[in-house]
């Protein structure tokens, strides 16, 4: 119940940032941060707590945005309905890539390689098919209504993305305290010993794909309905399977706010860097990319790890009990 | 159907990319043989050893043929030093966590070629660009032809370098049973880290073929490492054999499928053959049980 | 006579050219200790790997309760009540003992709390109480058996497999193992077991099957089957059973 305190507490804080005269720029700033957040955890639900890394969520992500950004544009499908199917869509994409890989019994490398294919084809398929306007993208119609799912007040964006965060934080809480979450765990750290225990692991990962996948895809819908344009190269590129999953890894994979406060560290850094550097592109990569390979290095559990650790230090000054030592 | 007059050239091109390509798959297979982890930092490799050959040539005028004897060794120590310095004390001996380091060294070098290079296309001339020679009625690119001798060169180097030497043998054990090398008293961390080396040279070699008849910029390896990874898992991976057959049949496949469907939709048809074997067969065609 | 807890009948697995189970045929009766032995690569393990459902056998079947279970998943298997333990320790390294047991007790139990309760009780009947939030890696090698033990029991079987689970154990652990063991078979639950450690399986088992080169090529109690000549022959080497006769005499 003090991790459900705790989602509260943070939620609220954040929800009341357009209270503060928060600038447009900084607005804008939490709300690119929370979609990346929310795509991460989507990627955290698979990687984190499953201990199955994708390298291609983009595939999900890209989904999303497009089946809610085409449906509104070429079939006039109202856009609330549009964002739900595009939710749908990409758990039905993220059922199919798992029912393939995870039958033929793809692990590791393998899992990381065919996601990652997945993710390019749908890229060049969107890149020449006439209906998600091929090489041009697809572009949204400005209205500024409620009932197309668009807003006047950048606030009233961030709220949205916000609860759509709150949601995927409670989801997660959810998983740590459910058999589902204790048979992926399980999964995760002995895939044997699970079946033996009576983990039906195939089944097992599929639904943490399925769900990973609808996550990921609910951050492309919200992309769409907020940028009002995406291209094949937004939607599907390495771009977003690479945040997804740096945001989980550096806040803490299989953490409940790994993914938030990883999405929030990462994107600073990376506004510190054009701050340093104008507009050239690459350097903010350049620190993501040392990020990961620092926190993997030196802080394998991330920042939550990091944050547990100066807890633990605080509570038992004392030096830990023997324990490790017998590990071995 | 087309007739011979197109599809002999087609194939016979598709031979020669292939070639270079089952140089770059050599390097991935090699690595994976013995580390046993994908490196996806491959094809940012590839890219910063096309920009090495390129400034070689624009800012020295060292011919790329010649500058490969340079930058094939300059590559390899970059590839040790990586291995031994960052991703193996990086991983802590995880494979997931290898994964995740050699991901995070793929973004950090493209992009640095990026912030450093921008965006641009570049280009070298040299005389033998567009020369060209007649084999039984197609004109062939000399560079490419010279690439395909060399890709042979470099493969049968290779295959003695494992057989004939110490260090190939070491690599070999290591490859086979890690436990075993290491009791019989073989330093698995350099065997591992000379296996990174090797594989980041061929890329350097590759890069040296590919510039006279290519162009550069920082995203530019992404392009060929996705082939490379297709052509691994075809030819199973790790079998440097498989990704020498494989290398040329995806070659064929590629040229073909791009004069039957145009450029963009032939791409897919190589991934397509890459989801499919991952997902029916991946060990591979050629390769044993993984 | 009623059939058998488990029976398993001619069942075949080859690897490659390698004959590892040739036609064993075996059965475990209800509530008994049945041990299965053999010399070192004899294929114990693969003939359990198919009885768990690891590995399909090429031929031959396994049946449980009357029925067919050839080649049925392991988590179909637990389901049905058979459970087993690894040679090799295979805890959940990340997480706490707690968490470790509450996998199998999920088996029985949907609700998060109930399983932690479950997992808390057998933890402290397996003498894991005091170590309960310790993550499962700070084990020692007797702690990581006893977790073994306690995860696959907290599934509720009415059989266990236990593959080799006093090895690695120094003698006083293995005095402590041995009543643990004696006290799962206490509660109702039958046990077929891979054991090296021959005293154990003299003075836990009630019958033995004998596995070399893949076949069975003797059974029957304890007592009896140490003093047969085949398998005193496949431990020791041809002749070995004459000489030992001979120092007897």
């Amino acid at each position: 119940m003090r991790r459900l305190a705790m989602i509260v507490l943070v939620v609220a804080v954040l929800a009341a940032v357009p209270f503060t005269e928060a600038s447009n720029a900084v607005l804008n700033f939490l709300v690119v941060a929370l979609l990346i957040a929310l795509a991460g955890q989507g990627w955290n639900v698979l990687g984190g707590y499953g201990g199955q890394y994708s390298f291609g969520h983009a595939a999900f992500f890209g989904t999303g945005a497009y089946v809610t950004a085409v449906l509104q544009v070429r079939y006039g499908v109202n856009a609330w309905l549009a964002f739900a199917l595009g939710i749908a869509a990409g758990a039905l994409v993220g059922a199919v890539i798992g029912a393939l890989t995870f039958r033929s019994g793809l692990r590791g490398s393998y899992f990381a390689l065919v996601t990652l294919a997945f993710a390019e084809v749908l890229r060049i398929v969107a890149s020449v098919a006439p209906i998600t306007g091929a090489g041009v993208g697809t572009l949204i119609k400005l209205d500024l209504r409620h009932e197309a799912l668009q807003f006047q007040s950048r606030a009233v964006f961030y709220w949205a993305i916000l609860g759509l965060v709150a949601l995927s934080l409670v989801i997660a809480w959810a998983i740590e305290h459910s058999r589902f979450g204790a048979w992926l765990t399980a999964v995760r750290e002995n895939e044997d010993a699970a079946r033996a225990l009576g983990v039906d692991a195939t089944r097992v990962k599929l639904g943490a794909m399925t769900l990973s996948a609808a996550i990921t895809a609910a951050a492309g819908c919200f992309y769409a309905q907020y940028f009002l344009f995406i291209d094949a190269g937004i939607a599907y590129g390495p771009w977003i399977s690479v945040e997804a999953l740096l945001t989980a890894i550096i806040g803490g994979a299989g953490t409940i706010f790994g993914p938030l406060f990883g999405a929030l560290l990462v994107r600073l850094l990376g506004e510190a860097a054009r701050l340093v550097t104008g507009d050239a592109p690459g350097l903010d990569l350049v620190i993501y990319g040392a990020a990961l390979v620092l926190v993997v290095a030196f802080a394998p559990r991330g920042l939550m790890g990091i944050v547990a650790d100066i807890r633990s230090a605080f509570r038992r000054p004392a030096p830990r009990p023997t324990a490790e030592a017998a590990g071995g | 159907m087309l007739s011979p007059v197109i599809l002999i050239p087609a194939i016979l091109n598709g031979l020669l990319t292939g070639a270079v390509y089952a140089l770059i798959a050599l390097g991935l297979t090699l690595i994976y043989g013995v580390l046993h982890i994908i490196n996806f930092a491959h094809g940012a490799l590839l890219t910063a050893a096309l920009f090495a050959a390129y400034f070689t040539q624009k800012l020295f005028g060292i011919d790329p043929y010649l500058a490969a004897f340079a930058l094939a060794p300059l590559f390899f120590v970059l590839g040790y030093a990586l291995q031994r310095f960052v991703i193996g004390p990086a991983s802590h001996g995880d494979d997931r966590n290898m994964l995740l380091v050699t991901l995070g060294l793929a973004v950090i070098i493209e992009n640095a070629l990026l912030y450093a290079f921008h965006a641009d296309t570049r280009t070298i001339d040299v005389r033998y660009s567009f020369e060209t020679i007649a084999v039984g009625g197609s004109f062939l690119a000399l560079p490419r032809v010279i690439g395909l001798g060399a890709v042979l060169i470099v493969a049968l180097l290779l295959w003695a370098l494992l057989r004939l030497t110490d260090t190939g043998k070491a690599i070999r054990a290591v490859a086979k049973e890690k436990l075993g090398a290491e009791l019989s008293g073989i330093d698995v961390a350099h065997i591992y880290a000379m296996t990174f080396g090797l594989g980041t040279a061929c890329l350097a070699v590759a890069a040296c073929l590919l510039i006279p008849t290519y162009y550069v910029n920082p995203h530019v390896g992404n392009a060929f490492v996705l082939v490379a990874f297709t052509i691994v898992v075809l030819g199973g991976m790790g079998s440097v054999p498989g990704a020498l057959i494989g290398g040329l049949f995806i070659g064929v496949v590629e040229s073909l499928s791009g004069l039957y469907l145009g450029e963009s939709l032939g791409q897919i048809g190589i991934f397509l053959i890459f989801i499919l074997v991952l997902l029916v067969r991946p060990s591979g065609l050629f390769g044993e049980r993984a | 006579m009623a059939e058998p807890l488990l029976t398993v009948r001619n069942v075949s697995k080859h690897f490659g050219g390698l004959q590892a189970v040739d036609a064993a045929t075996l059965f475990a009766e209800e509530g008994r200790i049945t041990a299965l032995i053999g010399p070192n690569g004899a294929g114990k393990t693969t003939l359990f790997a198919m009885i768990s459902g690891f590995v399909r056998p090429d031929a031959g079947s396994v049946r449980y309760e009357g029925c067919d279970i050839t080649g049925a998943p392991p988590h179909e298997l637990a389901r049905l009540g058979i459970a087993r333990t690894f040679q090799i320790v295979q805890p959940f390294a990340g997480l706490t003992v707690r968490e470790n047991i509450a996998v199998g007790a999920h088996m029985r139990h949907r609700g998060r709390n109930a399983a932690l309760a479950a997992a808390t009780a057998i933890a402290r009947e397996m003498g894991l109480g005091d170590m309960l939030d310790q993550p499962a890696a700070a084990l020692t090698v007797a702690g990581r058996k006893r977790l073994e033990l306690a995860r696959a029991l907290a599934t509720q079987p009415k059989l266990l497999l236990l593959d080799e689970v006093l090895a690695g154990l120094n003698p006083s652990e293995i005095r402590d193992v041995v009543p643990v063991i004696r006290a799962i078979q206490a509660r109702g639950v039958s046990i077929m077991m891979i054991e090296h450690v021959m005293q154990a399986v003299m003075s836990l088992s009630e019958h033995v099957f004998v596995l070399a080169e893949g076949r069975i090529i003797a059974q029957g109690p304890p007592e009896g089957v140490s003093a047969d000549p085949r398998v005193i022959e496949a431990y020791l080497g041809h002749g070995a059973a004459k000489l030992t006769a001979a120092g007897a005499a």
